[in-house]
């Protein structure tokens, strides 16, 4: 199982590789939101609640564009056939998807998190690197599991661009708040983290019951 | 299949929704700060359990088509999700009413029940657009219980999730829906609650019984098609 998912994974990597279809997209709409973010909010530069609230918002609308591309090259070129086909179980397409969705979402967010640094945010981000990091590291997790789920989801429906992002972002209410929650003290002026660990709580626990679900009910999806 | 035992349960279902409105008007005491439009509380919150309750009752029933591959139970899930999703309208609007009448603003964004339900309601809306964006019959029935059941689990987690996040910035000093309410207004709530689950549960068998009725009318149409293609 872990071998064929990272086969799986393997392709899909050389394929985002060779391609450069979903991370370059991803990349360039969040500086495009932080953009109009600056115009929507005439603000130069944000902290606190903002600043966590356009830099979380930002992060979740450029994971659509990730999971509605994230059955792209299946649905394209007819590999599906070949991976259902494959005697390997659901478990490790979905481990897979969801892995190279955490790793898109990683890539993005090492030029994203950065950018935003520079762009819109006061105070530095340097001082509570660490805490930043693990949030940053929870919410992947949860959107990549939710993601893959999603995208296999809406993969065989007919209105397939209107399905994710309306499927997804209901469902990722908790992680923004969580997340947004979580970074607010760590992005204003001299203050450290507070209450972190109930959202770290809060994260895991949202992780945990969406990795497992995803993982039961995957073998429903994308048979025949 | 489904009509079994609807007569009596529809007339329950009258004489409960009578003795609740009546305990509501006649019986409950005005409420000493919030007066007569308190009385939606006896609406919007068993409305709002009976919703919530058929979102994870979708789920449980979904469970059920995925495991055993029956296809009615998909039937049940959908018609149950169906009318949560109708029951869920209501209670934004009994509550953006009650909302209006004793804080001043249609909306408040500081309730966190109320804000999780549109949350919530918001999510079970895209049932219907993926449901019926799949032709085949089989698989829609699959795709629409995977859905239900990740939603139905979805559901607890959204509402610990914001009412974290309300807590944190307004924390909550007396709980207007908890267990300290005087005993009339007890036993008319309890009432309205009885009144609010037995009207779910009929509206789900009637909406069974008729998708079932149109089913089949469709079955010998076809049928008798087919005999009369024979003939000619």
């Amino acid at each position: 199982m872990i071998a064929a998912a990272r086969t799986i994974l393997r392709k899909d990597l050389r394929l985002e590789l060779r391609t450069k279809e979903s991370v370059p997209a991803m990349t360039l709409f969040t500086l495009t939101v932080y953009v109009l973010f600056h115009f929507g909010l005439d603000r130069d530069s944000l902290d606190g609640e903002l600043a966590a609230g356009v830099l979380w918002v930002t992060l979740l609308l450029a994971a659509v564009i990730g999971v509605s591309r994230l059955f792209a090259a299946e649905r394209e070129q007819g590999g599906i056939d070949g991976l259902l086909l494959a005697p390997v179980d659901r478990t490790s397409l979905f481990l897979a998807k969801a892995a190279a969705l955490f790793l898109f979402l990683v890539a993005v967010e090492v030029v994203a998190v950065p950018a935003f640094g520079l762009l819109l945010l006061g105070p530095g981000l340097g001082g509570a690197l660490p805490e930043l990091l693990t949030i940053l590291a929870l919410g992947d997790v949860g959107i990549a599991a939710v993601g893959a789920l999603v995208a296999a989801l809406a993969a065989e429906t007919r209105a397939r661009e209107l399905i994710v992002p309306l499927l997804l972002l209901p469902l990722l209410v908790p992680v923004l708040i969580a997340c947004a929650q979580a970074t607010e003290p760590l992005l204003r002026q001299d203050q450290g983290p507070e209450d972190l660990g109930r959202w770290l709580a809060l994260l895991t626990l949202y992780d945990v019951v969406f990795v497992l679900l995803s993982v039961a009910v995957f073998d429903y999806l994308l048979e025949d | 299949m489904y009509s079994k035992g609807f007569k009596p349960l529809a007339a329950a279902t009258v004489v409960a929704l009578a003795t609740a409105m009546a305990l509501v008007f006649f019986y409950a005491p005005l409420d000493a700060d919030q007066g007569f439009v308190q009385k939606i509380f006896y609406v919007h919150v068993p409305m709002a359990i009976a919703s919530l309750c058929g979102f994870v009752a979708g789920g449980i029933m979904a469970i059920r088509h995925l495991r055993s591959g029956d296809s009615s139970w998909d039937m049940r899930s959908y018609v149950a999700i169906h009318i949560s999703i109708i029951l869920g309208v209501g209670v934004l609007a009994t509550g953006a009413i009650w909302a209006k009448a004793s804080w001043g603003h249609w909306w408040v964004w500081d309730e966190p029940v109320l804000v999780s339900f549109l949350v919530v309601v918001l999510l079970y809306c895209v049932y219907y657009p993926l449901r019926f964006s799949i032709e085949d019959r089989e698989r829609q029935a699959r795709y629409s219980s995977v859905f239900a059941i990740a939603a139905g689990a979805f559901v607890p987690l959204n509402f610990a999730a914001v009412r974290m996040a309300e807590a944190y910035t307004h924390p909550r000093v007396l709980s207007q829906t908890g267990g300290n309410l005087p005993g009339e207004m007890r036993l008319t709530f309890l009432v309205s609650l009885l009144a609010m689950a037995l009207l779910f549960v009929t509206l789900w068998k009637l909406e069974l019984i008729s998708k079932n009725a149109s089913m089949q009318l469709k079955r010998l149409k076809r049928r008798l098609a087919e005999r009369e293609a024979v003939a000619a």
